[in-house]
C-alpha cells in the first residue's frame, strides 16, 4: 500500500527541482505561449498566394477578364507565359496551376460552341491541387457565365445547395492550429518532463539514495506522475484560457474543465510512458533519441496532422491503443465541437484502461531495472 | 618569442600565469621554472589548479594571462604549438579519458599511431613493443572500457608514448588504481626513463606519499604555488616526517585552523556484542562477469569496519547488496540478524547510506535536503526541527543552510551528505568511498566526526576507501581485489603477521599472492600484470616523426573516419537510429501526412423519403470519397453524431422535395460539414459541390429532358500524379527532410559526444588539424546517409509503389550533394553546443522547421513572402525537394533540373568551411 504522505512529499521535491531548472521552465513556457501563437498564425490557409500562370492564346476581352479574376490573397497575379514555357515552369515547380485559353475562345463561347479551357494542375502539391482546382473552376466558369449573361439570359438551377461548415464557419486555420498545438504539447511535455526527471536523478546518483530509504518504487513513480502531471495541466489550462481565448480570440466550443479532466487522465498514461522510456535509456542523449523515435509516430498518427480515416486500416487499428489517439479524439470533440461527457465517455474509459495498463507495465519494468539505475 | 638556448635545462617556464573559468579563479600569479629531464611532481588536493596547469603546458587549454613557454617556445603561438605537439604526450585525468571505451586495445593504439602518421609496419612494431613491456599483449582484443583501472592507465600511457615524446605530462595517473598496479605503473615510468634519459616527466597527484621518490615537487593550493623543491627539502623545511603532514604545514594559517590529528579512542565492544552485518558467500554476477565472488564477513555493533581496495574491485557492489539495492546472485546477507529484504522498510530506517557521488539534490538547498530526508525516513513531523538543528550543530553547517549544494566546496558537501545520512539516527552507517576527491584537512575532519559517531553514539560504521591511511584507522578491515576478500582483520595485526612496515606493503604482498594463485589456476590470463621490460625505443629514428607538416593529411582524417565507424558499430541505439530511423519515420510520414480525403462518413436526414430524394442520397454513396452511415432520424441525432466526430458531413433534404421539384419550385438542400479540421472541410465542400452539380446536370437531362449547354467547360489535367493521391506526392517530399534531420543529428552528436566524454582532448594535443578532424568524422555519416537514401528509395518503389520515373543518376547526385550538406550542417551546429542533449534539440529545430515550413513541402516557395521566402531560397532542402519531385513524379533528369543543382554544389563547402573556422583547436 503506497504511503500518500510520502508520495506528496516526493512530489513537492519534484516541483522544487523543476522550479530551479531554467531550461525546462523555458521549454514549458515556450510550449504553451509562443509555440501556440506560432502554430495559430504561421500556418497559411491552403489557398494563400497560389502561384498561377496563364497561356492566353485568345487575347480577347474575355480572356483578359479571366486573368483579372485571380488576385491576392488567394492567388498571386497570374504570370502570362507562352505555351512553350508552360512545361518548364511546371517542371521547376514555379506554378501550381496553368490555365490555357484556346484561340478563338470568346468567339466560340458567344457562338454557344462551349469551348474547353485547359487547367493544368501540379498534382504533387497535394495541399493546393484539389481545393485549388475546384476553386479556379468555379471562378472561371462564373466569369464566363457573367460575360455571357450580358448577351442572353439563362435559367438559374432549381435546386440550391446550402453548404455550411459547423464549429468553424469560416474554416479558419488558426483555430485548428492553436488547439492542435495544445493537444500535441501536452503529450510531448509530459513525456520529456517525467523522463528527464528520472534520468537526472540517475545521473546525479540521487535515485540510489532514494532507494535505500524506506520508500517503494511505486511511491517514487507516483510522485513523479502527479507532480509533472500537475505542471502540465496547469500550463495547458493557462495556454487555453489566456493564449488561445485571450490573445488569439479563438472560441472554445466545449467545457475547458472537462477537457482538463481528460488531460489529467491522459497525463497519467503519458507520464508513465516517460518513465518507461527513461528506464530504457541510459543517458539524456539516448533518451532524446528515443523520444524522437517514439513521439513523432505517436503524434503524427493520432489524428492531429491529418484525419485518421485516410490512413491505412491497420494503422488506424494499431493506433487505437495509443493514448494520444484517444486524447486527440476527446480533445477535438470537446474543444472543437463542444461535446459533453455524454459523447466522450468512451474515450475517458479507454484512457483509464490504457493508463492503468501502462502504469502496471512501467512499474514492473522500473522495479526490474532499479538495480541498473543505481 | 624567446629563443631556446636562453633557458638551458628547463623544459617549461611560466611567468605570472593566471586562468579563470567564468568567475572562478583556477590559477593566479604562477611563476615557475620546471627543470628538464627530471621527474617533477605537482602535489595538492583536488581542485587546486593542478589539472589546469598541466592542460596549459600540454597546449590543450588556451593561455589567458601570463607567459607559458614549453620546449623553448611560446605556447600562445600557433606555429610553435604545431611544431612541439608531436614531442609532447598528455594523459588527462580520469581513468582512460582520452581512450575510446568501446574500441579494443589494439584499435585504440592503431588510432593513435595513425594520428601521428606512422605507416602500418611502424605501427605494428611500436604497438608490439609497448604492449610487451607493459604486459598488455594478452588483452589486445579487449575493449578499453572493460579493462581494470590499472590496465586502462597502462593503455593510456602506451597511447601517450607511441610517438616517442620528449615531454610526458601525466594528470593523476594512479587515482583509483590498486596499490600493486600503482607500484607497477611507477616501475614502468622508471624503466622508460632509464631508456630515454632525456625525457622530462611531470605528474600531478593527490596521493602525497607517491611523490616521495620524485626528483622535484611543486606544492599547490588554491590556484597558487606554495612551495617547490625536492621532497627532502620540503620535509626539512616544515620539520615533518610525511609529505601529508608537510603539505598541511605549508597551508596558510586560516586553513589549518580547526585541524587536528585524528584521534581514535580505543574500541570497547564486548566480544559477544550482537552482529550488525553478517555476510556469507555473497556473490554478484553480471552476465559472465563476477563482480563479487563469495565474500563473507561479520561486523559487530559499534565497530568501524573498512573495505580497502581499488576502484571496481567490488566494494560498491557489496555495499549495494547489503542495502538491498542489488539482489545477490548467491549467498546470504543479514542486517541486525534479519535477512536483507528490499521490501522490508522497517530495517531501512535503521540504516544510513552515503554514496560515492554524495547523492544530494542539487536543486534543493541544504536545509531542504535535510528536511526531505527526515520526512522520507518518517521522522515524526514534530521532531524534524530538533533533528535538523542537531545535525546542523554536529556537522557545523550553520552558515550554509540556505545555499545550494553545487555552490559549496566538496568538503562541506561531504559533511552535509553525512548529515543527511544521519538525520534519522540510524544504528548503522554504510559509507561508500565518502572521502574520494577531498583534501587532507577535510578528510581528517570527516574522520573526526566518524570517531565521535562510533565511540560516543555507538553507531556501527561500514566504510569503503582506497586510501591506506584511512584503512589503518578502522577497527577491522577487509582487503579486497577482483571481487574477492584477500584478508580480514585488525589492520595492525595484518601488518604484523606479514612482517612488513606499512599497510600498503602488506596489501601489495597479499595482491601478489592472489596473482600467483591465479596464474597457477588459469595460466596466461594475468600475465598482463607481470611486465617484461624490454627495449622501448631502441631503433626509432626521430626523422620518422619530424617530417614537415602538411595542411591536410588523408591518413589522419581517415583514422578518425575508421574510428567513428567502429564506435558506431558498438553503440546499438545510435546505429539503430542511423539505419532504421529514417525507414521508420518514412513509413510514419508516408501514412501519417495523408492529405487524401477518403471514406468520409456522412448521413442523410431525409424529410421527404421519395424516389427523388433517395436518388440524391444515392448519388453521394457511389463516390469513393464518401461512406454512408445509417440515416438520421431527427435534428438531435444529427447534432449528437456530428459532435462525437462520427459524421464529417450531414445532408438534410427538406419535406416535399420531390413534389416541389417536379412542380418547378425552387428547393434548397442543406449540408453541414464538420469544420473542425479546416483543410479536410475545404476538400469535403469541394467534393459535395461537385457531386451536386453532377446530379443537377444528370437530373436535367434524364428527368426533365432539358438540354443543358454551359457556355464553356474546364478540362482539368492533373499532371504528374493523375489520381491526385497523397502517397506519390508525399513520399518523394519526405526523403529530403529525413536526409536532412537524421544525418545532421548524428554528425552533431558525434562531435559533441567527444566534448562531453573528454576525448576531444586528442584534437587539442595531437597533430590532427581541424579540417582533418571534421572531414574525417563527416565521411562515415555521408556513407550512412547514402545508405539511408538507397533504403528509402527502395522502400518508395516497393512498399509505397512510387516508381522512379526520371533519371536515377540525377536523384543520386542530388542526394549525395545534399547529404554532404546535411552532415556538414551537423558539424556546424556542433561547434556551438556543449552537451549532447542541446545538440540534439538544436539540430532538430534548425533542420525541421525550415525544411517543413519554408522549403515548399506544403506551400511553394513562390507563395512565401519576407523572411520565409528568403530562408526558402537559401535553404538547400528547397532544391533537393525540386529534384526528388522532378525525378520521382515528373520524369525529369539533369537537363530539366540543372538549375537546382548549383545551390546544392555550393552549400557543402560553405557549411563545412564555417564549421572548420568555428571549431576551436584549444579549450578556452
Amino acid at each position: 500500500m503506497p504511503d500518500f504522505v510520502i508520495i506528496y512529499r516526493l512530489g513537492i521535491k519534484e516541483l522544487w527541482s523543476l522550479a530551479r531548472d531554467p531550461v525546462m521552465l523555458v521549454l514549458i513556457t515556450y510550449c504553451f505561449t509562443m509555440s501556440i501563437y506560432v502554430a495559430a498564425t504561421a500556418v497559411p490557409d491552403s489557398l494563400d498566394k497560389v502561384p498561377i500562370a496563364m497561356v492566353d492564346e485568345d487575347a480577347s476581352p474575355l480572356s483578359a477578364r479571366l486573368a483579372a479574376a485571380f488576385y491576392r490573397p488567394r492567388f498571386n497575379a497570374p504570370a502570362h507565359i507562352s505555351l512553350a514555357e508552360m512545361d518548364a515552369g511546371m517542371d521547376a515547380g514555379d506554378y501550381s496551376f496553368v490555365l490555357d485559353i484556346p484561340p478563338d475562345f470568346q468567339r466560340d463561347v458567344l457562338a454557344g460552341r462551349s469551348p474547353a479551357v485547359q487547367l493544368n494542375v501540379d498534382a504533387t502539391r497535394m495541399t493546393q491541387a484539389f481545393v485549388g482546382s475546384a476553386y479556379i473552376q468555379q471562378i472561371a466558369l462564373g466569369e464566363v457565365g457573367d460575360f455571357v449573361q450580358r448577351y442572353r439570359s439563362s435559367t438559374p438551377p432549381l435546386v440550391d445547395l446550402n453548404l455550411r461548415a459547423r464549429y468553424n464557419p469560416n474554416l479558419e486555420q488558426s483555430w485548428f492550429g492553436a488547439l492542435s498545438e495544445i493537444i500535441n504539447n501536452v503529450t510531448m511535455l509530459a513525456i520529456i518532463l517525467t523522463g528527464a526527471a528520472l534520468i537526472r536523478e540517475r545521473e546525479h546518483g540521487t535515485i540510489e539514495h532514494l532507494l535505500v530509504m524506506p520508500v517503494t518504487p511505486a511511491e517514487i513513480m507516483l510522485a513523479k506522475v502527479w507532480a509533472m502531471g500537475l505542471v502540465v495541466v496547469v500550463a495547458a489550462g493557462f495556454g487555453l484560457l489566456v493564449v488561445v481565448q485571450g490573445v488569439l480570440r479563438v472560441p472554445i466550443a466545449g467545457s475547458v474543465r472537462l477537457f482538463l479532466a481528460g488531460t489529467a487522465l491522459h497525463l497519467f498514461a503519458a507520464t508513465t510512458l516517460g518513465i518507461f522510456m527513461a528506464t530504457l535509456a541510459r543517458s539524456m542523449p539516448q533518451f532524446g533519441m528515443l523520444a524522437v523515435l517514439i513521439l513523432l509516430p505517436l503524434q503524427m498518427l493520432s489524428g492531429t496532422f491529418s484525419p485518421r480515416e485516410s490512413m491505412p486500416e491497420f494503422v488506424q487499428i494499431v493506433m487505437l491503443a495509443a493514448p494520444t489517439t484517444q486524447f486527440v479524439d476527446l480533445g477535438q470533440a470537446i474543444l472543437f465541437r463542444g461535446a459533453g461527457l455524454a459523447v466522450v465517455w468512451p474515450q475517458f474509459l479507454a484512457l483509464t484502461g490504457i493508463g492503468a495498463l501502462l502504469f502496471g507495465f512501467s512499474l514492473a519494468r522500473f522495479c526490474k531495472t532499479i538495480s541498473e539505475l543505481a | 618569442m624567446t629563443p631556446g638556448p636562453e633557458h638551458p635545462g628547463l623544459v617549461a617556464r611560466l611567468v605570472n600565469v593566471g586562468l579563470h573559468y567564468g568567475k572562478t579563479v583556477a590559477l593566479q600569479g604562477i611563476t615557475l621554472e620546471i627543470p628538464a629531464a627530471k621527474m617533477v611532481g605537482l602535489i595538492g588536493p583536488d581542485a587546486v589548479g593542478k589539472s589546469s596547469l598541466l592542460a596549459l603546458l600540454a597546449g590543450a587549454r588556451a593561455v589567458q594571462n601570463g607567459t607559458v613557454e614549453v620546449l623553448d617556445g611560446d605556447m600562445t603561438s600557433r606555429r610553435h604549438r604545431e611544431q612541439v605537439c608531436p614531442h609532447i604526450a598528455y594523459m588527462p585525468q580520469g581513468l582512460g579519458k582520452n581512450l575510446y571505451a568501446t574500441l579494443s586495445v589494439e584499435e585504440n593504439l592503431q588510432f593513435f599511431g595513425r594520428l601521428f602518421g606512422h605507416p602500418a609496419a611502424e605501427r605494428r612494431r611500436r604497438i608490439d613493443e609497448l604492449c610487451r613491456s607493459t604486459g598488455l599483449t594478452p588483452f589486445l582484443a579487449r575493449p578499453a572500457g572493460k579493462l581494470s583501472g590499472g590496465m586502462k592507465q597502462k593503455l593510456g600511457l602506451c597511447c601517450a608514448l607511441i610517438h616517442d615524446p620528449d615531454f610526458l605530462i601525466l594528470d593523476e595517473p594512479t587515482t583509483g588504481v590498486d596499490p600493486l598496479a600503482r607500484e607497477q605503473f611507477w616501475d614502468l615510468i622508471k624503466h622508460i626513463r632509464t631508456q630515454r634519459t632525456g625525457m622530462s616527466v611531470i605528474v600531478a597527484t593527490s596521493i602525497m606519499d607517491e611523490a616521495r621518490n620524485f626528483d622535484w615537487l611543486v606544492a599547490m593550493n588554491a590556484g597558487q604555488v606554495m612551495a617547490t623543491g625536492s621532497p627532502h627539502e620540503l620535509l626539512t623545511q616544515t620539520h615533518c616526517l610525511t609529505l601529508d603532514a608537510a603539505f598541511i604545514a605549508l597551508l596558510p594559517e586560516a586553513q589549518q585552523q580547526g585541524h587536528r590529528e585524528v584521534t581514535m579512542p580505543p574500541l570497547v565492544v564486548a566480544a559477544n556484542a550482537p552482529l550488525a552485518i553478517e555476510a556469507e558467500g555473497l556473490t554478484m554476477r553480471f552476465g559472465n562477469f563476477v563482480a563479487v565472488d563469495h565474500v563473507s564477513f561479520r561486523i559487530r555493533q559499534g565497530e568501524i569496519f573498512g573495505f580497502l581496495g581499488s576502484n571496481g574491485c567490488g566494494k560498491s557492489t557489496t555495499m549495494k547488496m547489503l542495502t538491498g539495492l542489488l539482489p545477490a546472485s548467491a549467498g546470504r546477507a543479514e542486517l541486525f540478524g534479519q535477512a536483507v529484504n528490499p521490501k522490508d522498510l522497517a530495517t531501512r530506517r535503521r540504516v544510513g547510506y552515503m554514496s560515492q557521488s554524495f547523492s544530494l539534490y542539487a536543486e534543493l538547498s541544504v536545509r531542504q535536503n535535510l528536511v526531505l530526508a527526515a520526512r522520507l525516513y518518517r521522522v515524526r513531523e514534530a521532531d524534524i526541527p530538533v533533528r535538523v538543528a542537531a545535525m546542523v550543530k554536529q556537522f557545523n553547517l550553520a552558515g550554509v543552510l540556505d545555499v545550494m549544494p553545487d555552490n559549496l566546496p566538496l568538503g562541506i558537501r561531504q559533511r552535509m551528505s553525512l548529515a543527511v545520512a544521519m538525520v534519522h539516527q540510524p544504528e548503522l552507517l554504510i559509507l561508500d568511498e565518502p572521502t574520494s576527491g577531498v583534501d587532507p584537512i577535510a578528510r581528517d575532519t570527516l574522520w573526526q566526526l566518524l570517531a565521535e559517531l562510533s565511540r560516543h553514539q555507538r553507531v556501527t560504521i561500514f566504510i569503503s576507501t582506497h586510501f591506506m591511511d584511512e584503512g589503518a584507522r578502522c577497527d577491522r578491515i577487509s582487503l579486497m581485489n577482483d571481487g574477492k576478500v584477500l584478508a580480514t582483520g585488525v589492520p595492525a595485526e595484518l601488518v604484523r603477521q606479514r612482517g612488513l612496515p606499512t599497510l600498503e606493503a602488506t596489501f601489495i604482498s597479499y595482491l601478489k599472492d592472489a596473482e600467483r594463485l591465479d596464474q597457477t589456476t588459469v595460466p596466461g590470463t594475468v600475465a598482463g600484470a607481470k611486465a617484461s621490460p624490454g627495449p622501448l625505443t631502441g631503433t626509432t629514428t626521430r626523422a620518422n616523426i619530424l617530417r614537415p607538416r602538411r595542411w591536410f593529411s588523408w591518413r589522419r582524417a581517415l583514422s578518425y573516419s575508421r574510428r567513428e565507424a567502429l564506435e558506431l558499430r558498438h553503440d546499438p541505439l545510435r546505429a539503430t537510429m542511423a539505419l532504421l530511423g529514417s525507414i521508420l519515420l518514412m513509413c510514419i510520414m508516408g501514412y501519417g501526412i495523408s492529405l487524401d480525403v477518403e471514406n468520409l462518413k456522412y448521413a442523410v436526414l431525409d424529410h421527404d423519403q421519395t424516389g427523388l430524394s433517395q436518388n440524391y442520397a444515392l448519388n453521394l454513396s457511389g463516390s469513393r470519397y464518401f461512406t454512408e452511415r445509417p440515416p438520421l432520424a431527427d435534428y438531435a441525432a444529427l447534432d449528437q453524431r456530428m459532435r462525437s466526430g462520427e459524421l464529417a458531413l450531414a445532408i438534410e433534404i427538406p419535406p416535399n422535395f420531390g413534389r416541389d421539384l417536379e412542380r418547378g419550385h425552387r428547393v434548397e438542400i442543406a449540408a453541414w460539414v464538420d469544420g473542425s479540421m479546416p483543410q479536410r472541410a475545404e476538400t469535403v465542400q469541394g467534393n459535395v459541390q461537385g457531386m451536386h452539380q453532377g446530379w443537377l446536370v444528370d437530373m436535367a437531362i434524364h428527368r426533365l429532358g432539358q438540354q443543358v449547354v454551359s457556355p464553356a467547360t474546364i478540362e482539368t489535367r492533373y499532371r504528374y500524379n493523375p489520381d491526385v493521391l497523397s502517397l506519390p506526392a508525399m513520399v518523394p517530399s519526405v526523403i529530403p527532410i529525413l536526409l536532412l534531420m537524421i544525418p545532421a543529428m548524428l554528425t552533431a552528436l558525434s562531435v559533441v559526444r567527444e566534448k562531453e566524454l573528454g576525448s576531444i582532448i586528442n584534437l587539442y594535443v595531437t597533430p590532427v588539424t581541424r579540417a582533418e578532424f571534421l572531414l574525417g568524422k563527416q565521411l562515415p555519416y555521408i556513407v550512412l546517409g547514402m545508405l539511408n537514401f538507397g533504403l528509402m528509395t527502395l522502400l518508395a518503389i516497393t512498399l509505397f509503389g512510387v516508381p522512379v520515373k526520371g533519371s536515377f543518376a540525377a536523384l543520386a547526385a542530388g542526394a549525395l550533394l545534399f547529404v554532404m550538406f546535411s552532415t556538414g550542417f551537423g558539424l556546424f551546429t556542433s561547434t556551438f553546443t556543449r552537451s549532447q542533449i542541446a545538440a540534439l534539440f538544436l539540430t532538430i529545430i534548425a533542420t525541421i522547421i525550415p525544411a517543413v515550413q519554408f522549403s515548399g513541402l506544403m506551400n511553394p516557395v513562390s507563395s512565401l513572402a519576407g523572411t520565409g521566402a528568403f530562408i526558402g531560397r537559401i535553404y538547400p532542402a528547397t532544391y533537393l525537394l525540386t529534384i526528388t519531385r522532378g525525378v520521382f513524379n515528373k520524369a525529369l533528369g539533369f537537363p530539366g533540373l540543372h538549375a537546382s543543382f548549383w545551390p546544392l554544389v555550393l552549400a557543402p563547402p560553405v557549411v563545412v568551411g564555417l564549421a572548420i573556422l568555428l571549431l576551436k583547436k584549444q579549450e578556452t
